[in-house]
């Protein structure tokens, strides 16, 4: 998967403005491969939660309608972990119900220094890494 | 009859509700979100919403997670 550096920064930004809060989004753009980032959907957590994060159903529906408009992709699920590591979490695994979208997570474990890893969750038990780059 | 789901039209043979549309479709009503001509619907109305010609029906899974309890 590509993001561009603004996008990547973007997400890196809600990540650390809504910390301690859990932040998530959508990715946007080309399904590929090879997958393209080209718009980012800075999504409410309606959980409001250092723990949990699920996505306002109303504006989910927003976005997948503007996607179909626009004729872009699902390419990304994001969120951020504020204390564990950049990996699906048991509760993150259970409730991923789009095997062909990335999940794209963000540890703020360490403030100073964010990290992000991009995985496929093709069920509970099989996770696979997907490699992501930024690059203009 | 026609109607729309997700955008793309889907022809149905038969009369149905959004809880049978969903059974077809695999698709469990604890873990989505149902809009029927954007309205939003409760998952009690689910069993007694009777799609009718044109209707515009809208699916999105739950996107969530979060750490172990
Ligand atoms: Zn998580």
């Amino acid at each position: 998967m590509i993001l561009t550096p603004a996008h990547w920064e973007a997400v890196l930004e809600q990540a650390r403005r809504e910390y301690p809060r859990e932040a998530c989004g959508i990715l946007a753009g080309r399904a590929g491969p090879p997958q393209r980032v080209e718009r980012i959907y800075p999504m409410t957590n309606a959980d409001h939660s250092p723990a949990t994060y699920l996505m306002d159903p109303q504006e989910q529906f927003r976005v997948f309608k503007e996607m179909r408009r626009d004729g872009l992709d699902l390419v990304a699920i994001y969120h951020s972990h504020t204390a564990s590591p950049a990996y699906p979490s048991r509760r993150d695994r259970d409730l991923a119900f789009y095997p062909e979208a990335v999940y794209l997570i963000v540890t703020l474990q360490e403030r100073e220094r964010p990290a992000g890893r991009a995985f496929r969750i093709l069920d509970q038990d099989r996770v696979e890494e997907v490699p992501f780059q930024v690059a203009g | 009859m026609k109607v729309f789901i997700n955008g793309k039209p889907d022809e149905l043979d038969e009369v149905m509700t959004i809880a049978r549309l969903l059974e077809r479709r695999k698709a469990r009503p604890e873990i989505v979100s149902v809009e029927v001509n954007d309205r939003i619907l409760q998952r009690e109305e689910y069993a007694k919403t009777i799609l009718r010609e044109g209707d515009a029906v809208e699916i999105v899974f739950f996107m969530g997670g979060g750490r172990e309890a």
